[in-house]
């Protein structure tokens, strides 16, 4: 038999005042299963909640309804009282009778009776309710972060610092990243190596911190506090754990062809590398496309001039499976392909390079030693003519992307006041839509840029870029002279939009982590949860988000540590006990719930059912993972048998709100 | 629904937990109004919702029914509201077949930020089934 209680707050006169508290309370209490109906000026103030508690235990009420606020605001409020009075928590409903009553109804009758409705709808909920007890996993003390860039390793540190241990998966063959091939960095000026690789070996020396270099992310199984991970490691053909990073043989290999991508193929390398001077780990590897051992069993230069006796030509990729408590995907950007950008003439003068390119060739370790040349014929350009928003803001033509790519304003009056810095006799020109320059010290850079500097800044898009006697004739709009400049120049830099690194996709259905339309992991909630994604334990730090420059990411890679380590320092999750739940007896196993299922909770068992001849019978019946299982809802309704149901949210408690309300 | 002896209609509103009931919130919160006449059922996600429940209040009476969730690609669960908008249309076109006029279902998307929008939608559904009037073709008459 029910004994359900209802109460009646008045939130001052912010319900009393279009709804009639005291006839809602007397008409509630002549509903079925009510044992005692009031109401109370602040039903969350202690002397409110402590009328609860009594009323619970003094009327041995098996149910609670409470016409309040949204349950949005006080519903842990209130579940905390009822579990102080002994009753399990969720045995209360909540009528929203202030944001969803009061405050948008005038007319008290109105209100009033809607009031009324609104409480039977949730007696009518109420009494079905079930005790449920929210369960516990446990949480394993290891975090892994996906990415080495900038963003992956300050992660990294900010967690072991905190005495966690941490995995990174780096794919390249070293961390370090982006930032690694930067020259400068904005507005400060400073040298992106020399901030970058003091980190790099704070994180490769870190006793809390293990980096798995030349390794992917290969499957992800499990959830928030023990997520299951198989890592592959490929093969680079070289023991790490012999090798000394000497680089004697990678002055020895004969294969001098190779294009370097840590310089963007602007120059070349052997086909044994280390990627850089400062590569963190300092372990040669192999490239198997261009070693000629590799590929025609004939060579082994390396092998024989390796003192230490590192080189393996017969490693094999291996996969290794570890468990974490969370995992922050930093897997960062790159510039988009300008191939469809054909009226740059990108591709069809080497003088026409993108920022990224200019970085290396500004760069003292890059392949001109930090003069910057012409790649074409080394000669110095007397003309430079940047093009901004290449590909950013304008997805029209169906070759950009929407939003803007947010570093390139202030990489690029970086590159002007370097190189004017440098060679004050070159003319510099950036051709822009708009300058955008939010953030602390940049508009005044910029202005630096403009003033002191002197570069030309027009405002207006480039039209066409032809190749002409060893110049480039940049065609653009000057919008505020009116005219249109012709602009024969050396060397041309195209800002290139940046876009998530093509990783993030397949990485993102790994993590059953939701992405936008433009391959950006989304955030749990866009103001309050920005480094969270939506499915738990799993963070996001860097430009896996969305554009970012260094000292956002850096702040948004310690802002994913520091969830990570609230995360790690429980030793148990509460997970929610509103989860889906199935009748074994109903199920008959076809898996429509399975494909519905966004997180993968729910897998199948083979169980044993008496059947009406008294023989016993192996059927499969879905098995809901109460730890993995968010309670959307979807598998209730795809399931043909009607076998799935959720907890506190079930098929009849839905059907005895709409009665009531309809009735 | 009979209030003072004039038809009133009953409209029941499923909204999603994470976008639309907060939104309906927020509505409250910036005191916008909207007619009593629309009563709200929390749902964890509009996926949760089983269009048997639709036809459920169709059955018992209700002029109206509307689903509020999170915009496409917004879902707290991911896909949940790309479910619901493909369950909603075969339940249309079964609607159809039954003669239920297809403006007494609608489907919204409201985010938890469109407090404003929320008012409006309910604004304007109301007046729609206030104008189509009574339901009755699903009403068991049997039990009246």
């Amino acid at each position: 038999m029910q004994r359900i209680g209802v109460f009646v707050c008045h939130c001052g006169t912010n319900i009393a005042a279009t709804v009639d508290v005291a006839q809602v309370a007397e008409t509630l209490g002549k509903e079925p299963g009510v044992v005692l109906a009031t109401d109370y000026p602040y039903m969350c103030s202690q002397s409110g909640q402590d009328m609860i508690e009594n009323a619970i235990r003094e009327q041995k009420l098996t149910g609670v309804v409470i016409c309040s606020c949204s349950p949005r605001m006080h519903e842990a409020t209130f579940r905390k009282t009822v579990a102080r009075a002994g009753l399990n928590p969720y045995l209360l409903e909540i009528a929203n009778v202030r944001e969803q009553c009061s405050w948008v109804h005038k007319d008290r009758e109105e209100a009033t009776q809607k009031a009324i409705i609104l409480g039977r709808a949730a007696i009518a909920k109420v009494t079905l309710n079930a005790p449920l007890v929210a369960g516990e996993s446990p949480v394993v003390k290891r975090a892994l972060v996906i990415g080495g860039g900038i963003a992956g390793i300050q992660t990294a540190l900010d967690i072991a610092d905190a005495g966690f241990e941490v995995d990174i998966v780096e794919k390249e063959a070293t961390i370090g990243g982006k930032m690694a091939q930067l020259d400068k960095t904005f507005p400060t000026l400073d040298c992106a190596a020399c901030i970058l690789t003091p980190k790099m070996v704070d994180a490769a020396q870190h006793e809390k911190i293990n980096i798995l270099s030349y390794s992917e992310v290969e499957a992800v199984g499990g959830f928030v506090g023990s997520f299951r991970v198989k890592i592959r490691r490929k093969a680079r053909y070289v023991d790490e754990t012999k090798c000394t990073g000497c680089g004697l043989c990678t002055e020895k290999c004969p294969q001098k062809a190779v294009p370097n991508p840590f310089n963007l193929g602007l120059d070349t390398r052997r086909a044994i590398a280390i990627p850089f001077a400062q590569a963190v780990p300092k372990v040669a590897y192999i490239d198997p496309n261009y070693c000629t051992m590799l590929k025609t069993g004939k060579c082994g230069v390396c092998s024989k001039v390796c003192t230490v006796g590192a080189i393996d030509y017969k490693q094999q990729d291996t996969l290794e499976e570890r468990e974490y408590g969370a995992i922050v995907a930093a897997t960062g950007y790159r510039p988009i392909s300008l191939e469809k950008y054909g009226e740059y003439a990108y591709g069809q003068s080497p003088d026409v390079v993108t920022s990224l390119e200019l970085e290396r060739l500004m760069n003292a370790a890059g392949p001109t030693g930090g003069t910057l040349l012409r790649p074409s014929d080394r000669t110095h350009p007397k003309t430079i003519v940047f093009v901004q928003c290449v590909g950013s803001r304008c997805e029209e033509d169906g070759r950009g992307k929407p939003y803007c790519s947010k570093i390139c304003c202030m990489y690029t009056a970086k590159h002007a006041m370097l190189i004017r810095e440098k060679y004050p006799d070159t003319e510099v020109y950036v051709f822009y839509i708009d300058v955008r320059t939010p953030g602390k010290n940049f508009d005044e850079f910029y202005r630096r840029a403009v003033e002191e500097y002197g570069v030309h800044y027009i405002t207006g898009q480039v039209g066409k870029i032809v190749p002409e006697n060893g110049k480039l004739l940049v065609q653009g709009s000057d919008l505020l002279a009116g005219m249109q400049p012709k602009i024969a120049a050396d060397l041309v830099v195209l800002a290139a939009a940046i876009e998530p690194d093509p990783s993030a996709r397949s990485l993102a259905t790994l993590l059953t982590a939701s992405m936008d339309t433009n391959d950006f992991f989304t955030e749990a909630h866009p103001k309050l949860r920005p480094v969270e994604s939506p499915t738990a334990g799993v963070f996001l730090s860097g430009a896996c988000q969305g554009p970012k420059d260094i000292p956002e990411t850096v702040a948004q890679a310690g802002a994913a540590a520091a969830k990570v380590i609230g995360l790690l320092s429980r030793d148990h999750i509460v997970c929610n006990p509103c989860v889906a739940t199935p009748n074994e007896q109903m199920c008959n196993g076809c898996s429509s719930c399975e494909k519905v299922c966004p997180y993968g909770a729910i897998t199948y068992a083979d169980k044993e059912f008496r059947m009406p001849d008294r023989t016993t019978a192996l059927r499969r019946v879905a098995q809901v993972n109460p730890a993995v299982c968010q309670g959307c809802g979807a598998c209730t309704v795809a399931c043909p048998s009607g076998a799935m149901d959720l907890l506190g949210f079930s098929n009849k408690q839905i059907m005895a709100e709409v009665d009531a309300i309809c009735r | 629904m009979q209030v003072n002896g004039a038809w009133q209609p009953t409209i029941v509103a499923f909204c999603c937990n994470w976008c639309s009931y907060a939104g309906a919130d927020l509505t409250g919160t910036n005191r916008l109004a909207y007619p009593a006449n629309v009563k709200i059922i929390r749902i964890p996600c509009s996926c949760r919702l089983n269009p048997l429940f639709i036809l459920r209040a169709f059955g018992r009476g209700a002029d109206g029914v509307i689903l509020c969730g999170c915009h496409p690609g917004d879902c707290h669960y991911t896909t949940g509201n790309y479910y619901a908008r493909r369950r909603m249309t075969l339940l249309f076109s079964m609607l159809d077949f039954l003669g239920i006029e297809r403006e007494r279902t609608r489907v919204e998307w409201v985010s938890a930020a469109e407090g404003a929008k929320f008012a409006a939608v309910m604004n304007d559904f109301v007046r729609q089934i206030t104008v189509l009037g009574e339901n009755k073709r699903l009403e068991d008459f049997r039990c009246k």
